[in-house]
Protein backbone atom coordinates (compact mmCIF):
# COMPACT_ATOMS: atom_id res chain seq x y z
CA UNK A 1 0.00 0.00 0.00
CA UNK A 2 1.34 3.55 -0.94
CA UNK A 3 0.87 6.30 1.24
CA UNK A 4 1.72 6.83 5.19
CA UNK A 5 4.83 8.77 6.35
CA UNK A 6 7.24 6.36 4.16
CA UNK A 7 4.96 6.43 0.74
CA UNK A 8 5.15 2.37 0.77
CA UNK A 9 8.92 2.99 0.61
CA UNK A 10 10.25 1.47 4.09
CA UNK A 11 9.84 -2.47 4.33
CA UNK A 12 11.15 -5.33 5.95
CA UNK A 13 12.82 -8.23 4.43
CA UNK A 14 14.09 -9.90 6.94
CA UNK A 15 14.00 -10.89 10.25
CA UNK A 16 16.63 -13.00 12.68
CA UNK A 17 16.78 -14.47 16.12
CA UNK A 18 19.88 -15.60 18.46
CA UNK A 19 19.68 -18.68 20.72
CA UNK A 20 17.54 -17.19 23.63
CA UNK A 21 17.45 -18.54 27.49
CA UNK A 22 19.01 -17.82 30.81
CA UNK A 23 22.74 -17.85 31.98
CA UNK A 24 23.79 -18.80 28.17
CA UNK A 25 26.88 -17.77 29.13
CA UNK A 26 27.67 -16.11 26.08
CA UNK A 27 28.55 -12.86 25.36
CA UNK A 28 25.79 -9.71 24.55
CA UNK A 29 28.35 -9.68 21.15
CA UNK A 30 28.38 -12.89 20.38
CA UNK A 31 24.30 -13.47 20.64
CA UNK A 32 24.07 -9.92 18.29
CA UNK A 33 26.24 -11.45 15.59
CA UNK A 34 24.50 -14.58 15.40
CA UNK A 35 20.89 -12.64 15.46
CA UNK A 36 22.28 -9.91 12.81
CA UNK A 37 23.31 -12.48 10.23
CA UNK A 38 20.47 -14.66 10.71
CA UNK A 39 18.48 -11.75 9.62
CA UNK A 40 20.37 -10.47 6.63
CA UNK A 41 20.93 -14.17 5.21
CA UNK A 42 16.93 -14.17 6.26
CA UNK A 43 16.55 -11.60 3.24
CA UNK A 44 18.59 -12.63 0.94
CA UNK A 45 21.67 -10.44 1.36
CA UNK A 46 25.14 -10.96 2.57
CA UNK A 47 26.81 -8.61 4.75
CA UNK A 48 28.50 -6.75 2.20
CA UNK A 49 24.91 -5.57 0.93
CA UNK A 50 24.07 -3.95 4.28
CA UNK A 51 24.19 -0.38 4.08
CA UNK A 52 22.86 1.06 6.96
CA UNK A 53 22.71 -0.33 10.95
CA UNK A 54 20.56 0.60 13.87
CA UNK A 55 20.00 -0.55 17.42
CA UNK A 56 18.51 0.89 20.53
CA UNK A 57 19.96 1.28 23.12
CA UNK A 58 23.77 2.07 22.69
CA UNK A 59 26.90 1.96 24.65
CA UNK A 60 26.55 4.65 27.61
CA UNK A 61 24.01 3.33 29.96
CA UNK A 62 24.39 1.37 32.80
CA UNK A 63 25.26 -2.32 31.34
CA UNK A 64 24.77 -4.74 33.54
CA UNK A 65 23.51 -6.42 30.12
CA UNK A 66 21.33 -4.31 29.13
CA UNK A 67 23.20 -3.19 26.28
CA UNK A 68 24.43 -6.05 24.29
CA UNK A 69 26.35 -5.04 21.97
CA UNK A 70 27.11 -1.52 20.45
CA UNK A 71 26.61 -0.52 17.03
CA UNK A 72 30.85 -0.09 16.91
CA UNK A 73 31.11 -2.85 18.15
CA UNK A 74 29.48 -5.06 15.84
CA UNK A 75 30.55 -2.85 12.61
CA UNK A 76 34.05 -3.79 13.83
CA UNK A 77 33.34 -7.50 14.42
CA UNK A 78 31.41 -7.49 10.87
CA UNK A 79 33.80 -5.41 8.99
CA UNK A 80 30.07 -4.19 7.82
CA UNK A 81 30.44 -0.81 5.50
CA UNK A 82 27.46 1.31 6.88
CA UNK A 83 26.70 4.72 4.87
CA UNK A 84 24.03 5.11 7.33
CA UNK A 85 23.70 4.17 11.40
CA UNK A 86 22.61 5.45 14.33
CA UNK A 87 21.75 4.04 18.23
CA UNK A 88 20.16 5.82 20.81
CA UNK A 89 17.91 5.69 23.66
CA UNK A 90 16.08 9.25 23.46
CA UNK A 91 13.69 8.20 20.59
CA UNK A 92 10.24 6.45 20.26
CA UNK A 93 10.89 3.34 22.45
CA UNK A 94 12.98 -0.02 22.03
CA UNK A 95 11.90 0.10 17.83
CA UNK A 96 12.93 4.09 17.79
CA UNK A 97 15.99 2.88 15.41
CA UNK A 98 13.77 0.99 13.47
CA UNK A 99 11.66 3.54 12.65
CA UNK A 100 14.67 5.86 12.39
CA UNK A 101 15.88 2.97 9.75
CA UNK A 102 12.40 3.48 7.33
CA UNK A 103 13.21 7.30 7.25
CA UNK A 104 16.76 6.61 6.28
CA UNK A 105 15.83 3.70 3.55
CA UNK A 106 13.32 6.27 2.09
CA UNK A 107 15.12 9.13 1.82
CA UNK A 108 17.72 7.11 0.00
CA UNK A 109 20.68 7.60 2.78
CA UNK A 110 20.98 3.27 2.97
CA UNK A 111 19.01 0.58 0.86
CA UNK A 112 19.40 -2.14 3.38
CA UNK A 113 19.75 -1.42 7.31
CA UNK A 114 20.03 -4.21 9.60
CA UNK A 115 18.26 -3.16 13.05
CA UNK A 116 19.15 -5.03 16.23
CA UNK A 117 18.48 -5.50 19.91
CA UNK A 118 20.54 -8.01 22.06
CA UNK A 119 20.18 -8.18 26.49
CA UNK A 120 22.42 -10.73 28.13
CA UNK A 121 20.59 -9.92 31.35
CA UNK A 122 20.77 -13.05 32.95
CA UNK A 123 23.79 -13.82 32.11
CA UNK A 124 25.30 -10.84 33.02
CA UNK A 125 23.14 -10.16 36.51
CA UNK A 126 22.96 -14.07 37.58
CA UNK A 127 24.13 -14.18 41.35
CA UNK A 128 22.74 -10.78 42.08
CA UNK A 129 19.60 -8.78 41.87
CA UNK A 130 19.91 -5.77 39.60
CA UNK A 131 19.13 -3.46 42.52
CA UNK A 132 22.07 -4.90 44.62
CA UNK A 133 24.02 -4.43 41.67
CA UNK A 134 22.79 -0.61 40.56
CA UNK A 135 22.74 0.82 44.25
CA UNK A 136 25.22 -0.63 45.89
CA UNK A 137 26.96 2.97 46.44
CA UNK A 138 23.72 3.97 48.61
CA UNK A 139 23.04 7.06 46.41
CA UNK A 140 20.23 7.53 43.73
CA UNK A 141 20.39 10.50 40.90
CA UNK A 142 18.22 11.27 37.69
CA UNK A 143 14.84 10.18 37.75
CA UNK A 144 15.91 7.88 40.48
CA UNK A 145 16.61 11.22 42.87
CA UNK A 146 12.80 11.15 43.22
CA UNK A 147 11.61 7.83 43.95
CA UNK A 148 14.71 5.53 45.02
CA UNK A 149 14.69 7.07 48.52
CA UNK A 150 11.15 5.58 49.18
CA UNK A 151 11.87 2.12 48.25
CA UNK A 152 10.70 3.04 44.59
CA UNK A 153 13.00 1.40 42.65
CA UNK A 154 11.74 -0.70 39.86
CA UNK A 155 9.54 -0.47 37.41
CA UNK A 156 6.95 -2.74 38.76
CA UNK A 157 6.74 -0.05 41.78
CA UNK A 158 6.57 2.83 39.49
CA UNK A 159 3.77 0.86 37.45
CA UNK A 160 1.84 -0.46 40.04
CA UNK A 161 0.97 2.95 41.13
CA UNK A 162 -1.10 3.54 38.04
CA UNK A 163 -2.20 -0.16 37.92
CA UNK A 164 -3.67 0.08 41.15
CA UNK A 165 -5.25 3.83 39.85
CA UNK A 166 -7.37 1.90 36.82
CA UNK A 167 -8.09 -0.43 38.79
CA UNK A 168 -9.93 1.89 40.88
CA UNK A 169 -11.13 3.90 38.61
CA UNK A 170 -12.37 1.24 36.10
CA UNK A 171 -12.94 -1.95 38.09
CA UNK A 172 -10.55 -3.62 36.65
CA UNK A 173 -10.02 -6.63 38.04
CA UNK A 174 -7.09 -9.45 38.99
CA UNK A 175 -9.21 -12.05 37.39
CA UNK A 176 -9.11 -10.02 33.90
CA UNK A 177 -5.48 -8.69 33.92
CA UNK A 178 -4.40 -12.22 34.04
CA UNK A 179 -5.72 -12.99 30.67
CA UNK A 180 -2.46 -11.28 29.41
CA UNK A 181 -0.37 -13.29 31.67
CA UNK A 182 -2.09 -16.34 30.84
CA UNK A 183 -2.79 -15.78 27.07
CA UNK A 184 1.34 -15.31 26.73
CA UNK A 185 1.88 -18.60 28.69
CA UNK A 186 -0.49 -20.92 26.72
CA UNK A 187 1.61 -18.99 23.45
CA UNK A 188 4.49 -19.21 24.71
CA UNK A 189 4.38 -23.28 25.39
CA UNK A 190 3.84 -23.37 21.12
CA UNK A 191 7.29 -21.59 20.66
CA UNK A 192 10.44 -23.56 21.41
CA UNK A 193 12.46 -20.49 22.31
CA UNK A 194 10.00 -19.34 25.06
CA UNK A 195 11.76 -19.36 28.73
CA UNK A 196 8.64 -20.28 30.70
CA UNK A 197 6.40 -23.45 28.91
CA UNK A 198 4.47 -24.84 31.83
CA UNK A 199 0.81 -24.51 31.41
CA UNK A 200 -0.25 -21.48 33.81
CA UNK A 201 -3.77 -21.14 35.59
CA UNK A 202 -5.78 -18.89 37.12
CA UNK A 203 -5.43 -20.28 40.23
CA UNK A 204 -1.40 -20.35 40.18
CA UNK A 205 -1.76 -16.45 38.83
CA UNK A 206 -4.03 -15.52 41.61
CA UNK A 207 -1.89 -17.84 44.55
CA UNK A 208 0.88 -15.90 42.77
CA UNK A 209 3.85 -13.74 45.06
CA UNK A 210 2.80 -10.17 44.98
CA UNK A 211 5.99 -7.89 43.86
CA UNK A 212 3.98 -4.71 44.12
CA UNK A 213 0.36 -4.89 44.29
CA UNK A 214 -1.44 -5.17 42.34
CA UNK A 215 1.16 -6.97 40.32
CA UNK A 216 2.56 -10.29 41.42
CA UNK A 217 5.09 -12.11 39.82
CA UNK A 218 3.63 -13.60 36.80
CA UNK A 219 2.57 -9.74 36.05
CA UNK A 220 6.57 -9.10 35.82
CA UNK A 221 9.02 -10.08 32.90
CA UNK A 222 11.74 -12.36 32.62
CA UNK A 223 15.21 -10.99 31.74
CA UNK A 224 17.10 -13.44 29.51
CA UNK A 225 19.84 -13.24 27.18
CA UNK A 226 19.30 -13.00 23.54
CA UNK A 227 19.06 -10.80 20.40
CA UNK A 228 16.75 -9.98 17.50
CA UNK A 229 17.44 -8.51 14.59
CA UNK A 230 15.48 -7.10 11.32
CA UNK A 231 16.40 -5.91 8.01
CA UNK A 232 14.62 -2.97 6.83
CA UNK A 233 14.95 -2.13 2.96
CA UNK A 234 14.06 0.49 0.47
CA UNK A 235 11.32 -1.56 -1.65
CA UNK A 236 13.17 -0.81 -5.27
CA UNK A 237 16.49 -2.03 -3.54
CA UNK A 238 14.33 -5.02 -2.69
CA UNK A 239 13.28 -6.40 -5.70
CA UNK A 240 14.16 -9.83 -6.26
CA UNK A 241 15.08 -10.52 -2.93
CA UNK A 242 13.17 -13.73 -1.54
CA UNK A 243 10.11 -12.80 0.55
CA UNK A 244 7.47 -10.92 0.39
CA UNK A 245 8.39 -7.65 1.31
CA UNK A 246 6.08 -6.49 4.47
CA UNK A 247 5.45 -2.76 4.22
CA UNK A 248 5.47 -0.20 7.13
CA UNK A 249 2.31 1.40 6.89
CA UNK A 250 2.51 4.34 10.25
CA UNK A 251 4.77 4.62 13.05
CA UNK A 252 3.63 6.10 16.16
CA UNK A 253 6.63 7.88 17.71
CA UNK A 254 4.29 11.20 19.88
CA UNK A 255 5.55 12.68 22.95
CA UNK A 256 2.97 14.84 23.96
CA UNK A 257 3.13 15.56 27.93
CA UNK A 258 6.36 15.39 30.21
CA UNK A 259 7.78 11.96 30.14
CA UNK A 260 7.79 11.28 33.82
CA UNK A 261 6.32 8.33 35.63
CA UNK A 262 4.54 10.02 37.51
CA UNK A 263 3.55 13.90 36.62
CA UNK A 264 1.25 12.93 33.85
CA UNK A 265 -2.10 14.86 33.58
CA UNK A 266 -4.06 11.54 33.49
CA UNK A 267 -1.89 9.13 35.52
CA UNK A 268 -4.49 5.88 33.95
CA UNK A 269 -2.90 6.97 30.75
CA UNK A 270 0.86 6.83 29.47
CA UNK A 271 3.23 7.55 26.86
CA UNK A 272 1.22 4.92 24.92
CA UNK A 273 -1.62 7.08 23.84
CA UNK A 274 0.20 9.73 22.51
CA UNK A 275 2.20 7.24 20.44
CA UNK A 276 -0.84 5.81 19.18
CA UNK A 277 -2.65 8.70 18.50
CA UNK A 278 0.21 9.59 15.90
CA UNK A 279 0.63 6.16 14.32
CA UNK A 280 -3.22 6.80 13.32
CA UNK A 281 -2.80 10.13 12.24
CA UNK A 282 -0.64 8.82 9.37
CA UNK A 283 -2.32 5.93 7.54
CA UNK A 284 -6.12 5.06 6.95
CA UNK A 285 -5.39 2.02 8.41
CA UNK A 286 -7.95 1.85 11.44
CA UNK A 287 -7.40 -0.55 14.63
CA UNK A 288 -10.49 -2.35 13.00
CA UNK A 289 -8.12 -3.52 10.64
CA UNK A 290 -5.61 -4.98 12.60
CA UNK A 291 -5.69 -8.80 12.47
CA UNK A 292 -2.24 -9.71 15.13
CA UNK A 293 -1.02 -7.28 18.26
CA UNK A 294 2.56 -7.88 19.19
CA UNK A 295 2.26 -5.32 22.33
CA UNK A 296 5.00 -4.55 25.05
CA UNK A 297 4.11 -6.57 28.44
CA UNK A 298 7.37 -5.76 30.05
CA UNK A 299 4.67 -6.14 32.71
CA UNK A 300 1.29 -7.22 31.89
CA UNK A 301 -0.37 -3.87 32.81
CA UNK A 302 1.74 -2.36 30.06
CA UNK A 303 -0.25 -4.79 27.31
CA UNK A 304 -3.60 -3.04 28.99
CA UNK A 305 -2.41 0.60 28.04
CA UNK A 306 -1.43 -0.60 25.00
CA UNK A 307 -4.37 -2.27 23.62
CA UNK A 308 -6.67 0.71 25.06
CA UNK A 309 -4.25 3.22 23.99
CA UNK A 310 -4.58 1.78 20.19
CA UNK A 311 -8.04 2.07 19.98
CA UNK A 312 -9.15 -1.31 20.06
CA UNK A 313 -11.57 -0.64 23.19
CA UNK A 314 -12.60 2.46 25.31
CA UNK A 315 -10.45 4.21 27.87
CA UNK A 316 -10.90 2.09 31.41
CA UNK A 317 -12.84 -0.73 28.93
CA UNK A 318 -10.04 -3.16 28.66
CA UNK A 319 -11.22 -5.37 31.74
CA UNK A 320 -14.19 -7.07 29.92
CA UNK A 321 -12.18 -6.44 26.64
CA UNK A 322 -9.58 -9.06 27.99
CA UNK A 323 -11.63 -11.43 30.32
CA UNK A 324 -11.60 -14.43 29.80
CA UNK A 325 -8.67 -14.43 26.94
CA UNK A 326 -10.67 -15.20 24.15
CA UNK A 327 -10.69 -12.32 21.68
CA UNK A 328 -6.85 -12.19 22.34
CA UNK A 329 -6.35 -15.38 21.88
CA UNK A 330 -4.39 -17.58 19.25
CA UNK A 331 -7.44 -18.59 17.43
CA UNK A 332 -9.33 -15.34 18.61
CA UNK A 333 -9.61 -12.42 16.68
CA UNK A 334 -7.15 -10.25 17.46
CA UNK A 335 -3.94 -12.66 18.38
CA UNK A 336 -1.72 -11.10 21.02
CA UNK A 337 1.74 -11.78 21.61
CA UNK A 338 1.97 -15.17 20.10
CA UNK A 339 5.66 -16.28 20.77
CA UNK A 340 4.80 -15.46 24.86
CA UNK A 341 5.73 -12.10 24.91
CA UNK A 342 8.26 -11.27 27.10
CA UNK A 343 6.10 -12.66 29.93
CA UNK A 344 6.70 -15.92 29.23
CA UNK A 345 9.04 -15.63 26.15
CA UNK A 346 11.67 -13.20 27.88
CA UNK A 347 13.28 -9.85 28.05
CA UNK A 348 14.09 -9.23 23.98
CA UNK A 349 13.13 -5.74 25.34
CA UNK A 350 10.89 -4.41 22.54
CA UNK A 351 12.37 -6.10 19.45
CA UNK A 352 10.92 -9.33 20.15
CA UNK A 353 7.70 -8.51 19.23
CA UNK A 354 8.66 -6.65 15.69
CA UNK A 355 10.63 -9.96 15.08
CA UNK A 356 7.07 -12.02 15.74
CA UNK A 357 5.30 -9.69 14.27
CA UNK A 358 7.58 -10.59 10.71
CA UNK A 359 7.12 -13.99 11.19
CA UNK A 360 3.66 -14.17 11.16
CA UNK A 361 2.99 -11.93 8.96
CA UNK A 362 4.78 -14.17 6.70
CA UNK A 363 2.84 -16.98 7.89
CA UNK A 364 5.93 -18.94 9.67
CA UNK A 365 4.92 -19.01 13.31
CA UNK A 366 5.20 -23.29 13.17
CA UNK A 367 2.92 -24.38 15.91
CA UNK A 368 2.02 -20.65 16.84
CA UNK A 369 1.23 -19.61 13.74
CA UNK A 370 -2.39 -17.14 14.14
CA UNK A 371 -4.89 -18.97 11.64
CA UNK A 372 -6.54 -15.91 11.14
CA UNK A 373 -3.80 -15.18 8.21
CA UNK A 374 -2.73 -12.22 9.56
CA UNK A 375 -2.41 -9.22 6.82
CA UNK A 376 -1.65 -6.31 9.61
CA UNK A 377 -0.08 -6.21 12.37
CA UNK A 378 0.74 -3.97 15.15
CA UNK A 379 3.52 -3.25 17.17
CA UNK A 380 3.55 -1.24 20.57
CA UNK A 381 7.10 -1.25 22.51
CA UNK A 382 7.88 0.25 25.44
CA UNK A 383 5.58 2.01 28.70
CA UNK A 384 4.98 4.46 31.18
CA UNK A 385 6.97 7.74 29.44
CA UNK A 386 8.36 6.34 26.97
CA UNK A 387 6.61 4.10 23.38
CA UNK A 388 6.86 3.74 20.19
CA UNK A 389 4.64 1.64 17.40
CA UNK A 390 4.63 0.58 14.06
CA UNK A 391 2.34 -0.93 11.60
CA UNK A 392 3.11 -3.63 9.09
CA UNK A 393 1.27 -5.18 6.30
CA UNK A 394 1.57 -7.71 3.76
CA UNK A 395 -0.18 -5.58 1.27
CA UNK B 1 -0.33 -15.05 52.96
CA UNK B 2 0.30 -11.69 52.77
CA UNK B 3 -0.30 -9.47 56.11
CA UNK B 4 -2.52 -6.83 55.83
CA UNK B 5 -1.57 -4.96 59.53
CA UNK B 6 1.32 -2.93 59.31
CA UNK B 7 2.74 -1.80 62.80
CA UNK B 8 3.58 1.79 63.68
CA UNK B 9 6.54 3.19 61.63
CA UNK B 10 9.89 2.55 62.39
CA UNK B 11 12.63 4.16 60.09
CA UNK B 12 14.10 1.37 57.94
CA UNK B 13 17.79 0.80 58.77
CA UNK B 14 19.18 2.23 55.13
CA UNK B 15 17.51 4.16 52.40
CA UNK B 16 19.22 5.05 49.13
CA UNK B 17 19.61 8.75 49.20
CA UNK B 18 19.66 11.54 46.79
CA UNK B 19 22.52 14.10 46.34
CA UNK B 20 21.40 17.28 46.29
CA UNK B 21 21.76 19.96 43.04
CA UNK B 22 21.62 23.02 42.91
CA UNK B 23 17.94 22.68 41.84
CA UNK B 24 16.96 19.88 44.39
CA UNK B 25 18.45 21.12 47.40
CA UNK B 26 15.97 22.65 48.43
CA UNK B 27 12.90 20.08 48.17
CA UNK B 28 15.32 17.87 50.00
CA UNK B 29 16.79 20.47 52.76
CA UNK B 30 13.52 22.47 53.58
CA UNK B 31 12.02 19.61 56.00
CA UNK B 32 15.07 21.42 58.57
CA UNK B 33 12.63 24.01 58.85
CA UNK B 34 9.55 21.73 58.60
CA UNK B 35 8.87 23.08 55.36
CA UNK B 36 8.02 21.02 52.48
CA UNK B 37 9.34 23.56 49.71
CA UNK B 38 8.24 22.79 46.10
CA UNK B 39 9.50 24.70 42.86
CA UNK B 40 7.18 27.62 41.74
CA UNK B 41 6.44 29.51 39.12
CA UNK B 42 6.46 33.90 39.71
CA UNK B 43 4.66 34.30 36.49
CA UNK B 44 1.76 32.30 36.49
CA UNK B 45 1.58 31.66 40.19
CA UNK B 46 1.76 27.60 39.85
CA UNK B 47 4.27 24.76 41.24
CA UNK B 48 6.05 22.03 39.47
CA UNK B 49 7.74 19.09 40.16
CA UNK B 50 10.52 18.21 40.14
CA UNK B 51 12.41 20.91 40.39
CA UNK B 52 14.18 22.88 37.29
CA UNK B 53 15.21 26.16 35.75
CA UNK B 54 12.00 26.62 34.08
CA UNK B 55 8.33 26.57 34.44
CA UNK B 56 6.77 23.94 31.93
CA UNK B 57 3.35 25.56 31.20
CA UNK B 58 3.98 29.09 30.76
CA UNK B 59 8.45 28.75 30.24
CA UNK B 60 8.85 31.62 32.53
CA UNK B 61 12.01 31.45 34.01
CA UNK B 62 11.36 33.67 37.02
CA UNK B 63 10.79 30.18 39.37
CA UNK B 64 11.89 29.08 42.90
CA UNK B 65 11.15 27.34 45.99
CA UNK B 66 7.97 27.78 48.06
CA UNK B 67 6.50 26.51 50.74
CA UNK B 68 3.51 24.59 50.85
CA UNK B 69 0.83 23.23 53.36
CA UNK B 70 2.26 19.59 53.54
CA UNK B 71 -1.47 18.85 53.06
CA UNK B 72 -1.82 16.28 50.26
CA UNK B 73 -4.24 13.21 48.92
CA UNK B 74 -3.41 9.75 47.60
CA UNK B 75 -3.65 9.62 43.99
CA UNK B 76 -2.26 6.49 43.78
CA UNK B 77 -0.69 3.78 45.94
CA UNK B 78 1.12 0.04 46.13
CA UNK B 79 2.60 -1.99 48.64
CA UNK B 80 5.69 -3.11 47.54
CA UNK B 81 5.91 -6.92 49.28
CA UNK B 82 9.22 -7.31 47.38
CA UNK B 83 12.53 -6.89 48.93
CA UNK B 84 15.13 -4.31 46.84
CA UNK B 85 17.02 -2.52 49.21
CA UNK B 86 19.04 -4.56 52.02
CA UNK B 87 18.28 -2.91 55.36
CA UNK B 88 14.81 -1.83 53.96
CA UNK B 89 12.32 -4.72 54.53
CA UNK B 90 8.99 -4.78 52.96
CA UNK B 91 6.01 -4.49 53.48
CA UNK B 92 6.20 -0.83 52.73
CA UNK B 93 3.75 1.52 51.04
CA UNK B 94 4.70 3.50 47.95
CA UNK B 95 2.40 6.36 46.91
CA UNK B 96 2.22 9.38 44.15
CA UNK B 97 0.21 12.13 46.74
CA UNK B 98 -1.38 14.89 44.92
CA UNK B 99 -0.48 18.47 46.85
CA UNK B 100 -3.34 20.31 48.25
CA UNK B 101 -1.64 23.48 47.08
CA UNK B 102 -1.77 22.54 43.32
CA UNK B 103 -3.42 18.66 43.11
CA UNK B 104 -1.58 18.25 39.02
CA UNK B 105 1.73 18.55 41.29
CA UNK B 106 2.08 14.59 42.67
CA UNK B 107 5.07 13.20 44.93
CA UNK B 108 6.44 9.67 45.04
CA UNK B 109 6.55 9.34 48.50
CA UNK B 110 5.64 6.50 51.44
CA UNK B 111 2.57 6.45 53.27
CA UNK B 112 3.01 5.53 57.35
CA UNK B 113 1.64 4.51 60.28
CA UNK B 114 -1.72 3.68 58.31
CA UNK B 115 -2.70 0.01 58.53
CA UNK B 116 -1.66 -1.36 54.94
CA UNK B 117 -5.79 -2.05 54.36
CA UNK B 118 -6.89 0.72 54.92
CA UNK B 119 -4.53 3.42 52.42
CA UNK B 120 -6.88 4.10 49.67
CA UNK B 121 -7.08 6.70 46.86
CA UNK B 122 -8.72 9.89 47.87
CA UNK B 123 -6.84 9.56 52.00
CA UNK B 124 -6.36 12.45 53.15
CA UNK B 125 -2.23 12.74 54.20
CA UNK B 126 0.18 15.03 55.82
CA UNK B 127 3.92 15.42 55.32
CA UNK B 128 6.46 15.22 58.06
CA UNK B 129 9.71 14.32 57.37
CA UNK B 130 13.06 11.65 58.35
CA UNK B 131 16.46 13.04 58.55
CA UNK B 132 19.37 11.32 56.76
CA UNK B 133 22.95 12.33 57.08
CA UNK B 134 24.83 13.80 54.26
CA UNK B 135 26.18 11.94 51.46
CA UNK B 136 29.36 12.54 49.59
CA UNK B 137 28.29 15.17 46.36
CA UNK B 138 28.36 18.88 45.36
CA UNK B 139 26.29 19.38 48.18
CA UNK B 140 27.50 17.62 51.95
CA UNK B 141 23.93 18.83 53.72
CA UNK B 142 22.41 16.15 55.37
CA UNK B 143 18.52 15.69 53.55
CA UNK B 144 14.91 15.71 55.05
CA UNK B 145 12.78 13.04 53.38
CA UNK B 146 9.35 14.02 53.32
CA UNK B 147 6.98 10.99 53.81
CA UNK B 148 3.55 11.08 54.81
CA UNK B 149 1.13 9.86 57.35
CA UNK B 150 -2.92 10.01 58.20
CA UNK B 151 -3.70 13.89 58.26
CA UNK B 152 -4.91 15.01 62.10
CA UNK B 153 -7.24 17.28 60.45
CA UNK B 154 -9.37 18.24 57.63
CA UNK B 155 -8.35 21.72 55.23
CA UNK B 156 -11.43 24.01 56.30
CA UNK B 157 -13.07 21.71 59.46
CA UNK B 158 -14.20 19.41 55.84
CA UNK B 159 -15.90 15.84 56.68
ZN1 LIG C 1 4.58 29.52 34.81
Amino acid sequence: MSGGPFDGKAVVTGAGKSQVGRRLGRTGLDLTIEAVTRAIADAGLSVDDVDGIASYPGPGVPDLGFSGASITEVRNALGLRSRWYLSSTETAGQIGPAIEACMAVTLGLANHVVVYRSVWESTAQAGAGRASVLFGGGTVSGHLEYTGPFGALSAANWLSMPAQRYMHDFGLTREQLSAIPLNARANAGLNPDAIYRDPLTLDDYLNARMISEPLCLFDCDVPCDGATAVVISRRDAAAGLPRHPLTVESVGTGMFERATWDQRVDVTTMAAHDVAATLWEHTTLRAADVDLAQLYDGFSFLTVMWLEALGFCEHGKVGPFIEGGERIALNGPLPLNTSGGQLSGGRLHGMGFLHEACVQLWGEGGERQAPNSPEVAVVGVGGGPVGGAMLLSTR
Amino acid sequence: MTDTHSPAYARPERRLLPQPTAESAAFWTGGRDGQLLISRCRACGHFFHPPGPVCWRCRSTDVGPEPVSGRATVAAYTINRQPWIPGYPPPYVVAMVELADEPDVRLITNIVDVPLDEVRVGLEVEVFFEQWPAQPGPDDSPVWLPLFRRATATVGGAR
